[in-house]
């Protein structure tokens, strides 16, 4: 029986494994080291392997990034983290211009094995730059690879597996994430790049990402209680991305929600509803349905907020339509738990 | 042979004493980053003329196997890692191969090489706080034409002496011209011995002339942004002049200086001439190497 930890507590394991594996692993950015340790996630880790392994940074996301990037083609494999991805958006230009296209333009001569952990999402009345996800847009660019994990298992194994991972990683963690618990099983290896059917169902796919994993689950045991079977696939990697298992799922129900934790506009569910659309367009019982953020920023007060991000009612009310059944009598059903259980400050 | 070069080339004519020296003064094994501008690196590090012409060909055997052309030269297996068309994009990368340097205490030393406009991006600066905070050895080498593509230095920099800046935040910086490859060679000397003595970052100021315009091989002198220099001046600005010069007065004989010339040229004929009939990259390179 593997022991029940904290998604924040597997990911200090993760990059504490791979730093007692490999030398070359170091762990940085701003408050690393800090008494807060990015809301826990590398604790432990300054005590265990010292300043030269684990160390803050100036407020400099630009030259941070092309530091590990310069680290990355020496041989070293640096995990950099930023305690918003908001602020990494001052180190796309390396991630864009240099990180993606090294090995391509060096004719395969070069390799970037870098790891960028960013937080994501929502904590509270975090805003419009507390609070994005950008999976589409780090996965849009060739020659980046992006994960999105879901539980703290996942947390763990993919985390050690972008660390070995000889590419440049987008590891993006969703904030309510890391006060969930879960069982980790530490000698468990979970290759990029597959996706996991977090529950089997018969009547529809919802095909999640992040926290839309959480929402979804919440919903197949709403809409179980009347009797409709959802089955739930977790996305993992955004690229690679599992496409097989996608339409595999898509094509056993016919009906299918696409959840991306992120704006729907040009996003991940677009690319998702495409893939599905033309992979089972035979099988496929209704057009995929697709959720997302509302396309404004993000607002703070809560009752906004609330409307902002999508949540298990709106895959309820989603998956009764592309099942053509009435609503289902919500009142007394608990949502927003997580938001309710969250407190601030960050 | 027209057009056949389907590639932005940004010549160095010119500026060819700046890697000339200051590869002449890095310890071997030295990592090292550019700019699109980066003929006279490529070479300087030890690019051969038959990869060089091979890239700009868009052949096969290219660095980048035709895939990077001329603002992406680079050839790892020479130290020279990296070069960027984004400008500054390159300064922070010497960063990481430094810290690699420190963090293995191996001891090395890194170089980046940038244009006078680079010094106009946040990242410059931040690369400079960083490395004087971690006690980087990284070399900054400010290759200073005046012009960022077409506009002069004077429209667009707000304080007097980038050495000046550099040494506000503790960091050796010193100012040569740019022309003399043996006098850039002997200041960035003195700065990677300090350098290496101090375990903190130097910076090497080279002010020099672009003969050409920004992009392409035509002169642009008359295009208005600039006066046309005398010849006196464009001849006191020409590197290779200028070092022909230095060897007749160190005791070099005219017809050596003439048989090394005329082997350079047929060296690089024949290698233009041979890789314009190397092969092509075949269509399954388009997806090759996007990832490890």
């Amino acid at each position: 029986m593997s022991p029940t930890i904290e998604f924040r507590e597997a990911l200090a394991r993760a990059q504490a494994a791979e730093m007692a594996a490999d030398p070359s692993v170091f762990v940085f950015g701003l408050d690393v080291p800090d008494h807060k340790k990015i809301f826990g996630s590398t604790k432990g880790l300054l005590e265990k392997f010292g300043p030269g392994r684990v160390f803050g940074t100036p407020l400099s996301e630009d030259a941070m990034t092309g530091m590990a990037i310069g680290a990355a083609l020496s041989g070293l494999r640096p995990v950099h983290v930023h305690i918003r991805v908001d602020f990494a958006l001052l180190a796309v230009n390396q991630l864009f211009n240099i990180a993606s296209n090294a090995r391509y333009m060096s004719g395969g001569r070069l390799k970037v094995p870098l790891t960028v952990r960013a937080v994501i999402g929502r904590g509270w009345g975090q805003s419009a730059q507390h609070s994005k996800s950008m999976q589409s847009l780090f996965a849009h660019i060739p020659g980046l690879k992006v994960v999105m994990p879901a539980s703290p298992q996942d947390g763990y194994s993919l985390l050690r597996a972008a660390i070995r991972d000889d590419n440049p990683v987008v590891f993006l963690e969703h904030r309510w994430l890391y006060d969930v618990a879960g069982p980790v099983d530490e000698t468990k290896a979970v290759p990029l790049g597959k996706a996991l059917v977090r529950r089997e169902g018969k009547d529809l796919s919802v095909i999640a990402t992040s926290w839309m994993v959480a929402e979804a689950m919440h919903a197949a045991d709403i809409l179980q209680a009347r009797g409709v079977s959802l089955e739930v696939v977790d996305v993992r990697t955004i690229q690679p991305l599992d496409e097989a298992a996608i339409l595999a799922s898509a094509a056993k129900t016919g009906r299918v929600i696409a959840a991306d934790y992120d704006w729907a506009f040009c996003g991940f569910s677009a690319e998702l509803a495409a893939l599905i659309h033309k992979g089972c367009w035979g099988s496929l019982k209704a057009p995929v349905e697709r959720i997302g953020f509302a396309h404004v920023p993000c607002p703070t007060t809560r009752p906004l907020e609330n409307r902002f991000y999508p949540s298990a009612p709106e895959i309820i009310r989603a998956a009764e339509k592309l099942l053509d059944l009435p609503p289902t009598d919500l009142s007394g059903a608990e949502f927003y738990s997580w938001e309710k259980k969250f407190k601030g400050p960050f | 042979m027209k057009d056949e070069m389907k590639t932005p080339v940004h010549m160095g004519i010119g500026g060819e004493a700046i890697p000339v020296g200051v590869m002449a003064a890095l310890p071997p094994g030295s990592k090292v980053f550019g700019t699109y501008r980066n003929h006279s690196l490529f070479l300087a590090c030890g690019g051969s003329l038959e990869q060089f012409f091979a890239e700009l060909y868009g052949r096969l055997p290219g660095p980048g196997k035709g895939k990077s052309g001329s603002m992406h030269l680079a050839s790892p297996e020479h130290g020279l890692l990296l070069t960027s068309a984004v400008v500054g994009t390159t300064i922070p990368l010497a960063l990481g191969a430094a810290f690699a340097e420190q963090y293995r205490g191996s001891g090395g030393v890194s170089a980046t090489f940038f244009g006078d406009g680079a010094t106009e991006e946040g990242v410059f600066w931040e690369s400079l706080n960083f490395a004087r905070l971690r006690g980087l050895r990284v070399l900054f080498v400010c290759e200073d034409n005046d012009l960022a593509i077409h506009t002069p230095a004077k429209d667009r920099r707000g304080y007097r002496s980038l050495p000046d800046a550099a040494r506000a935040l503790g960091i050796r910086a010193e100012s040569c011209e740019g022309v003399d490859a043996a006098e850039v060679a002997r200041t960035a000397r003195t700065l990677v011995a300090a350098m290496q003595a101090e375990g903190r970052p130097a910076l090497i100021h080279l002010p020099y002339v672009r003969f050409l315009e920004h992009v392409g091989p035509n002169e642009d002198w008359k295009a208005g942004y600039r006066p046309r220099p005398s010849d006196a001046e464009l001849r006191r600005w020409d590197p290779i002049a200028r070092f022909e010069a230095r060897l007749l007065s160190e005791g070099v004989a005219q017809a050596e200086l003439d048989a090394v010339r005329a082997e350079v040229r047929a060296a690089v004929e024949k290698a233009a001439s041979a890789m314009l009939k190397a092969p092509f990259a075949g269509p399954e390179e388009l997806w090759t190497d996007v990832y490890a």
